[in-house]
């Protein structure tokens, strides 16, 4: 009984381990019945693999059954693997557990699509449904919607998730025909619509009905492949940022391709995973969202593809030398945001300080900014030592003398990729 | 409201104090009114060599004189502000209470929102020591791992490196309402117990020959053994071996909250 149980797990865990969201946080579900779990606040990582990923929630599929046949997915049905399916309550006492021990923050399920979309879609929802009422569950439950299922399903749903997804996965339509030619684009899309109606419709009702229910209160989130389509790094920013204005995503996830098969409409095995190129897609996905840059001026047909050496914002910097050097006792905080080696934190806390004396540069090292970095981009109190007319070119090589990557250290395979 | 050794000292004064966060800001309280030219704190019992040229005072714990620091800190900070300074002090750092001391005196000295006052040495120390306890506790919160009695208790030891039990409570209290539970800081030797209704701080005295006759099957919850394979199963398959990078791995589970990681048992 345990043995097929331990067996499951490791096949069912196994297949869910390439969907990289582990955000657990956002949501607005108290313990209010005196039950088990408290989903308020920001989320917790409760341990982190050996690949240094965070483990916040039980990730597992339903079932790793499916009638799809996507190249990218090691779940593809073409794909000669072990097949295991966990039954309702099973997927229920594991949660349970598991959360009783404060091992994970709740329970992220998806699955592969077996018979159709609403018979799938239906069984993630007994399973939230019944960790919901019968079990006075209230932990995080982020959701996989099945592309195509009904909105009534979804709508239920919306009810007992804390977060629903939906990964678009191929960043371009035309790549999405190539590799998963059983999916249709707009099967994705239109769910997203739907859940971003339903999600507006009950926060408006909750600002004036305080009973209001919750609906999907950590709201949606997507996750797109990346390297296996050929796409630029423009495609996958422009894509996130349509999600991101147009159906109000909390989260965009980009995940490196990891080779799981010798398709060649693919990266063959033993290609390494572009693990660099992921971290910067992140650091501009951060740029968008907290630095208020727009993401053309970040990526456009000029600068189609990210620097592999250096970060975005410096690369931006380096191209918009007209902006520098700010002031940091009197440029606005927008400004600052825009200074290479100056983080959000850091950021607000000189805006703060500057009130009481004017800084200079052991100050700013004290409030923990890059001085390094920044040196280039600024003025202080302190005489200016550093900024000369040095060329956009000059800085680049200083910078880069000083602070090796630890990508590149390690992984100069990688940088090849990219040219 | 006079206590019985309270001077007006023209000497450089280091304060005895009873260790606890009342007494600290009674402490504060006294100093502050008498305007003494603080060196130093020490918990009573704990002094270092006396010292010629400072007076020492020894000051006792008074609710009410505590409060009104309390009360008078959240008119002038937020209240993320004020708590930073418990923080400081469930650090135990050695010294930490002068910081402290000398923080309470700047918030108090008149300026307009003196918390952002990041360029201040005292106010940038108070920041970054309560940063250091709020991570410990955000690790507790994280590395906690309840393991199931026979008698239906959840029970978790943890070795913080701050003394972070108080900070705790809130969240597992929120958290875990429907089951009795049991955290304990083995190193300090005292935990906060949770019977359902209300949390508790206890201590425990743990006899030397008790483990010797009964054995971890009887201690523990028939499923124990169970959940603890699965989750360790579980925490294998999740790995992405192409992606390994132990170096991040270490960082964000250091090697000395191990022993009591089921999964990295």
């Amino acid at each position: 009984m345990s043995e097929r149980l331990h067996e499951k797990l490791q096949i069912l865990a196994d297949a869910a381990k390439y969907d990289v969201s582990c955000s657990s946080s956002g949501s607005k579900r108290t313990n209010h019945n005196k039950g088990l779990g408290d989903a308020t606040g920001s989320g917790i990582c409760h341990t982190y693999t050996e690949d240094g990923r965070c483990v916040s929630l039980l990730k597992i599929l339903l079932t790793n059954h499916c009638i799809f046949d996507c190249a990218y997915c090691v779940t593809r049905k073409s794909n000669d693997i072990k097949r295991a399916a966990f039954t309702v309550q099973e997927v229920v006492d594991l949660t349970m557990n598991f959360y009783r021990r404060n091992y994970i923050e709740g329970l992220f399920l998806s699955s592969g699509i077996f018979k159709n979309a609403d018979y799938t879609m239906e069984r993630l929802v007994s399973v939230a449904k019944k960790l919901r009422t019968e079990n006075k569950f209230n932990g995080y439950i982020h959701l996989k919607t099945i592309p195509g299922a009904s909105d009534e399903l979804m709508h239920e749903a919306g009810l007992y998730a804390d977060r629903l997804s939906v990964n678009i996965e191929i960043p371009t339509e035309s790549g999405l025909k190539l590799l998963a030619p059983d999916k249709n684009i707009n099967d994705m899309i239109d769910p997203m619509n739907y859940l971003k109606k339903e999600i507006i419709k009950t926060t408006e009702e909750s600002k004036i009905f305080k009973s209001a229910p919750l609906f999907a209160p950590a709201g949606q989130s997507t996750q797109m492949i990346i390297g296996a389509s050929g796409e630029s790094d423009k495609d996958i920013m422009h894509t996130a940022n349509k999600f991101y204005k147009g159906f109000n995503l909390k989260r965009v996830y980009y995940s490196g391709y990891v080779p799981i098969s010798n398709d060649n409409r693919l990266p063959g095995l033993g290609s390494a995973v572009p693990v660099l190129r992921e971290n910067r897609l992140y650091q501009t996905d951060w740029l968008m969202r907290f630095y208020g840059f727009q993401v053309q001026e970040l990526l456009n047909d000029q600068f189609p593809n990210l620097d592999p050496e250096i970060d975005p914002k410096l690369s931006w910097a380096l191209r918009n030398m007209n902006f520098f050097p700010v002031d940091i006792n009197t440029a606005d905080l927008q400004l600052i945001l825009r200074v290479p080696g100056i983080g959000v934190q850091s950021a607000k806390k000189i805006v703060g300080a500057r009130r009481f004396n004017r800084l200079g540069w052991d100050h700013l090292k004290k409030i923990g900014i890059a001085v390094n970095r920044a040196k280039y981009f600024i003025t202080c109190n302190s005489p200016v030592t550093d900024r000369k007319d040095y060329t956009e070119a000059k800085i680049r090589q200083f910078i880069l003398n000083e602070s090796r990557s630890k990508f590149l250290s390690n992984g100069g395979q990688q940088y090849n990729l990219f040219g | 409201m006079e206590g019985s050794n309270i001077i007006f000292s023209d000497k450089p004064v280091s304060i005895s104090y009873d260790g606890t966060w009342y007494g600290l800001l009674s402490a504060v309280f006294d100093a502050y009114a008498r305007k003494w030219d603080v060196t130093g704190f020490f918990v009573t019992g704990r002094e270092n060599q006396s010292d010629f040229f400072t007076e020492k005072v020894v000051v006792t714990a008074d609710e009410t004189k505590a409060e009104r620091v309390w009360q008078g800190l959240k008119k002038k900070v937020p209240k993320e502000n004020c708590i930073q300074l418990y923080r400081c002090y469930l650090s135990e750092i050695p010294g930490i209470e002068l910081s402290i001391f000398s923080c309470i005196k700047f918030y108090f000295s008149g300026f307009d929102s003196p918390h952002l006052a990041y360029g201040n040495p005292d106010v940038l120390k108070i920041n970054q020591t309560s940063k250091m306890v709020y991570r410990e506790k955000h690790r507790m919160e994280a590395f906690v791992r309840f393991q199931r009695t026979a008698d239906d208790l959840y029970y978790s030891g943890i070795e913080p490196d701050f003394n972070v039990i108080p900070l705790l409570i809130k969240h597992f209290e929120d958290r875990y309402a429907d089951q009795t539970w049991l955290i304990y800081d083995i190193r300090r030797k005292y935990g906060i117990y949770y019977d359902q209704e209300k949390v508790e701080e206890i201590t425990l005295n743990f006899s030397t020959d008790a483990g010797s006759q009964t054995s971890v099957k009887d201690v523990f919850h028939d499923s124990e053994t169970l959940y603890q394979e699965l989750w360790q199963n579980y925490f294998k398959n999740v790995n992405i071996p192409s992606r390994r990078n132990i170096k991040l791995h270490l960082q964000h589970v250091p090697k000395r909250y191990w022993k009591h990681l089921i999964e990295k048992k």
